[in-house]
């Protein structure tokens, strides 16, 4: 017999793998028959209510929750924050009370008697030299390669401007929470609005004092989480001990001011840049000094990686400084911390190209020999010009054409990572032929269940609702928690794995019952054929497993090509300016983007889609305000926290980059890349149809004008 | 959300009953798109809310003499559909710019009215005035949305109401009933906002127990009209800056004309010199922008706004052009 080889099909073969599939759990989603952890009702439930900390600095003097422990319908009270706590942000969450009814919580909440001792707060992220004479800065280290002053002195075209990023929150839809519920004294039934379903048990059984293999952890449903959603959290652990003192259940979900107080920031980063480049414009030079704040710890994007993808420029001088402010902590954001790289080195680039009165796509064109995939960046690129038309579009910085309205294109570019995470899963074949697979694993909206489902049917020549996923428990065999794109990759390889072991299995059996050679054997349509002709179908041959299913277990990642890691794009902006009221129209973006083999394209492009959309968000009005006179997070609102609806989108176009050489590759993470470079692509067009750069995203009316008035360029 | 009592009067003298019992620590729920965020926030505990949408005689559109009387009930989409108010054009565009189809169908004129500041002291709870000690949290603090004309005084928000600046360049009268069952009064618009010096003047004439029940428009008469909003979202979004005209046209010169600012001041701001400018000019760039020019000759940005500025006289200037049909390449 044939060596048996783990490897995906060829790709002419598949029949499913690479298709456009809606997902399997489409139906149940949109039906509202999904239930979500802020959904879970089961009966006698409480509802909990926060009371939050509202201020820039305090410390606590005094807590008495002896009128709201008395509250009609007030069940429990937990302290998380009692007398002597210092409360370095707005939105700490100060105490929490379970009641019968949500109003009868808040009557709790309202009568705990509070004091506090105000304490200095500095909130102010871009402001470096108040920052430094308020004693808010730290050093974040600075580094040097080649020789910056010379290379400087050699240079024919030298660029300096000032960029930035602002802070942005999460704001998932489903706000952080769970519900707990006991069973007996020790046993914990949690669900939890998680990414990391197989990893937050033993976060809420330590400080319980239960055992880990007590808590249970169920997330069948999550509505977002984008990096912020990895632990049990103080409020989870709160939630368990409140239902605890109540014996009832307690379903704890923030409300939505502290979800997006609390819930998790993306760091912000502002820079002084110089860029030269020589008469044929290499780039040879990038100096930067960047400052920024990730909250109370006081760090911002990360030194090493700038400029951003652009690793082989040879003369870099590279400075962070790291501003403590009073705000609530960071937590990765969908690619942290690139889009924020992206932000202040493709605009650098762009601005370096304007001053060479040269076509910006031809200096990214020029320059990606200083890149890690000079050869993919190119393809994306040709790519994405012709689908935006930019040869057409084309026209020099601030010629944008208007009286009022210009027009203008940009583009930038992205990497990422993408590897697979560590994932077990059981897969069981059973005598009567239904197929399905166990997993600690989270769909985090993304199509885990759908790719699961294509890559078992694909090996098994089934269909994709022939395959049963189970996942979202931690009682299942354990994967990585969804993050930083590795799980499609971490799922996929697995189940590939275990499916081809389970198929092997069953080609012996069916090829000592039918006398063929198993090497000939093959799984399509529901039957197993033999050199193309119909030995026996599906069910016949599982018959052949006896009395119990075959149940196989299979992991990942492993050295065997089902997945690699690595992916470049690029995205191209056109977009249209109302100078005379700063406001920025998208009329469309283009996305080209590798990520190896595809499962399922149709979700492939929805990732895309997504990125996009969260990279309109960002680029042109959503940020957190922080209010310096009180120290508050004062656009904590869905009014003024401002995120695009339909009508600010424009049209987007979408491209998968998916020659034989990426199918090769096996799968690569795709959840994080798209939404990397939109915000500098979108700046750059900006810049492109005015003339003027706007330093800082986003690019609201009043960064816009300010900039115009300014005339900085 | 606090417990309170709900009623549910059938005519404007039982909706007045009810509104002044418990002192008068009663609130007005129409539509409910801004009241029920303030009673969410807590900005608002009353003891009773009244719910006037069964006061039929404030429901509806219709004629009056030459003009036409609009019931402080009618909701968003009502005026957008009506045909007795398609010529009012300036009301049309309000209600395009709202945009969310839920408050089109919620939210009601005499609503909009009385909205209260979206200022974002007032709505995290430092009140109207936003003052700590004395001090204007305000001016000390982020006021990149507050107003840029009338904010020398204590209060430095922005007038939420939308449809006033179209209502006031069209001369409407606004009809206030109460507090007692039987008085009523029909004032000008104008005079109906204002910009208080003191916590407890709130941002209109409306005592406690009082309600606004119509809105008169005067006829038309030829007149052309438009509402300019400067709005940074497509999707549900508070104006910037916006600018309502009212003008008469006599073979393409103006011969009357009002213009009315909105969310740059604690109330709609009456730009008289800025229409008086237009009188006797042809409507074009040159006229529409003089007109943005003095109509914010006056402003006094805080620390953050000055932008507003700028906005404020483009929407004066794209509303003038606008209402004569001659607006070209706004975003």
């Amino acid at each position: 017999m044939a060596e048996r080889k783990v490897a995906w099909k060829k790709r002419k073969d598949n029949t499913l793998i690479g298709g456009d599939h809606t997902r399997i759990d489409g139906v149940e989603k949109a039906s509202g028959h999904a239930k979500y952890a802020a959904d879970i009702n089961t009966a006698g439930t409480l509802f909990a209510r926060l009371l939050t900390f509202k201020g820039g600095a305090a410390v606590v003097k005094s807590i008495d929750t002896a009128d709201a422990e008395k509250t009609p319908g007030v069940r429990a009270v937990h302290v998380f924050n009692g007398a002597g706590k210092e409360l370095r942000w707005d939105g700490t969450i100060v105490a929490a009370v379970a009641a019968d009814t949500p109003e009868q919580a808040e009557d709790g909440v309202r009568a705990i008697k509070v004091a506090y001792e105000a304490k200095p707060h500095w909130v102010d992220e871009e402001d470096l030299p108040g920052a430094t004479a308020g004693k808010r800065t730290k050093p974040l280290g600075d580094n040097k390669k080649g020789d910056v002053a010379a290379a400087l002195k050699a240079a024919k075209h030298v660029h300096k401007g000032y960029y930035g990023i602002a802070t942005i929150s999460h704001m998932c839809l489903e706000t952080h929470g769970s519900h707990c519920e006991w069973d007996g004294e020790d046993k914990l039934n949690v669900h939890l609005s998680t990414q990391n379903v197989s990893g937050t048990g033993g976060q809420f059984a330590g400080p319980l004092g239960i055992d880990a293999s007590n808590v249970s952890i169920t997330c069948n449903y999550i509505g977002g989480g984008f990096g912020s959603k990895f632990a049990a959290d103080e409020w989870g652990v709160a939630c368990a001990q409140l239902a605890k003192k109540a014996g009832k259940p307690v379903r704890l979900m923030l409300d939505r001011a502290t979800e997006l107080k609390i819930g998790g920031t993306r760091p912000s980063g502002f820079a002084e840049v110089t860029i030269a480049a020589d008469a044929e414009g290499n780039i040879t030079v990038w100096d930067s000094h960047h400052w920024g704040t990730s909250g109370i710890a006081g760090s911002t994007i990360s030194l090493g990686q700038l400029p951003y993808c652009f690793d082989g420029i040879p003369n870099r001088n590279r400075k962070a400084t790291g501003i403590s402010t009073n705000t609530g902590p960071n937590r990765a954001w969908r690619a942290p911390p690139h889009p924020q790289l992206c932000a202040v080195t493709d605009t650098v680039i762009d601005d370096l190209a304007a001053k060479m009165g040269a076509n910006s796509y031809d200096i990214f064109m020029k320059n990606l020999d200083k890149t890690p995939k000079p050869d993919v960046y190119a393809e994306e690129m040709k790519i994405g010009a012709k689908l935006i038309d930019w040869k057409a579009k084309w026209h020099a910085h601030g010629k944008g054409g208007g009286k009022s309205v210009k027009r203008g294109l940009g583009m930038a570019l992205h990497r990422w990572g993408g590897r697979a995470g560590a994932t077990t899963c059981t897969v069981k074949v059973h005598p009567d032929g239904a197929v399905e697979t166990f997993l600690g694993s989270q769909d985090l909206g993304t199509g885990t269940r759908t790719v699961i489902a294509i890559t078992l049917a694909e090996t098994f020549g089934l269909g994709i609702n022939d395959v049963k996923v189970n996942l979202g428990n931690n009682s299942y065999p354990k994967a990585n928690p969804s993050g930083g794109s590795i799980t499609v990759g971490g799922v996929s390889g697995p189940h590939r794995r275990a499916g081809l072991e389970a198929l092997w299995k069953i080609y012996d059996l069916v090829a000592a019952k039918y006398k063929v050679e198993a090497d000939s054997l093959s799984a399509k349509g529901g039957k197993i054929l033999s050199a193309g002709k119909s030995v026996c179908t599906w069910k016949q041959a599982c018959g052949l497993l006896g009395p119990m299913p075959l149940e196989v277990q299979g992991q990942g990642p492993k050295n065997d090509g089902l997945t690699s890691q690595g992916v470049a794009g690029i995205q191209m902006a056109d977009v249209s300016v109302d100078i005379e009221t700063g406001i920025v129209r998208i009329n469309e973006l283009v996305a080209v983007q590798d990520c190896g083999l595809i499962i399922d394209e149709l979700t492939a492009r929805s990732q895309v889609y997504g990125g996009l959309i969260m990279g309109i968000a960002y680029a042109l009005s959503e940020e957190r305000v922080m209010d310096n006179r009180t120290g508050r997070f004062i656009n904590a609102d869905l009014e003024n926290y401002k995120l695009p609806r339909i009508g600010d989108i424009g049209k987007l176009k979408v491209h998968m980059y998916q020659p034989d050489s990426e199918y090769e590759r096996g799968v690569v993470g795709l959840g994080e890349p798209p939404v990397i470079s939109t915000g500098a692509a979108i700046s750059n067009a900006v810049a492109n149809a005015t003339g003027v750069r706007v330093p800082v995203q986003p690019l609201t009316p009043q960064r816009v004008l300010e900039a115009l008035k300014g005339g900085q360029a | 959300m606090r417990p309170f009592e709900y009623a549910r009067p059938q005519n404007e003298s039982e909706a007045l009953d009810l509104l002044n019992d418990h002192d008068a620590n009663t609130a007005v729920l129409a539509g409910g798109t801004d009241l029920i965020a303030l009673l969410q926030e807590d900005l608002q505990a009353p003891q009773r809310v009244v719910d006037i949408k069964q006061v039929e005689s404030m429901q509806g559109i219709a004629a009056d003499g030459d003009g036409v009387v609009i019931g402080a009930l009618t909701t968003l989409e009502e005026i957008s559909e009506s045909p007795m108010l398609a010529d009012y054009r300036s009301l049309g565009d309000v209600v395009d710019g709202v945009r969310a189809i839920q408050i089109q169908q919620m939210g009601t004129l005499g609503g909009d009215l009385c909205h209260l500041p979206n200022c974002w002291f007032y709505r995290n709870g430092y009140g109207l005035l936003a003052l700590e000690n004395g001090e204007s949290l305000v001016a000390a603090g982020d006021n990149r949305y507050h107003a840029i004309l009338g904010n020398q005084g204590p209060a430095k928000f922005v007038s939420a109401a939308r449809f006033a600046p179209a209502l006031i360049a069209w001369g409407a009268d606004v009809r206030v009933i109460g507090p007692d069952a039987g008085s009523s009064e029909w004032l000008p618009l104008e005079h109906f906002f204002v910009t208080p010096k003191v916590e407890s003047q709130g941002v209109s004439v409306l005592k406690p127990g009082q309600l606004i029940s119509h809105v008169r428009l005067p006829a038309t008469t030829g007149r052309v009209s438009s509402t300019y909003e400067v709005l940074q979202m497509e999707g549900l979004d508070w104006p910037l800056a916006t600018a309502a005209a009212t003008i008469d046209l006599d073979g393409g010169v103006v011969r009357e004309a009002s213009i009315v600012m909105g969310h740059v001041a604690p109330m709609p701001w009456v730009a008289h010199e800025a229409a008086q400018s237009l009188i006797g000019q042809p409507v074009d760039e040159v006229s529409a922008g003089r007109a943005g020019e003095i109509a914010v000759a006056q402003a006094t940005p805080l620390r953050d706004n000055a932008y507003k500025v700028q906005l404020a006289k483009t929407a004066v200037k794209r509303a003038v052009l606008s209402a004569a049909d001659m607006l070209e390449g706004a975003l």
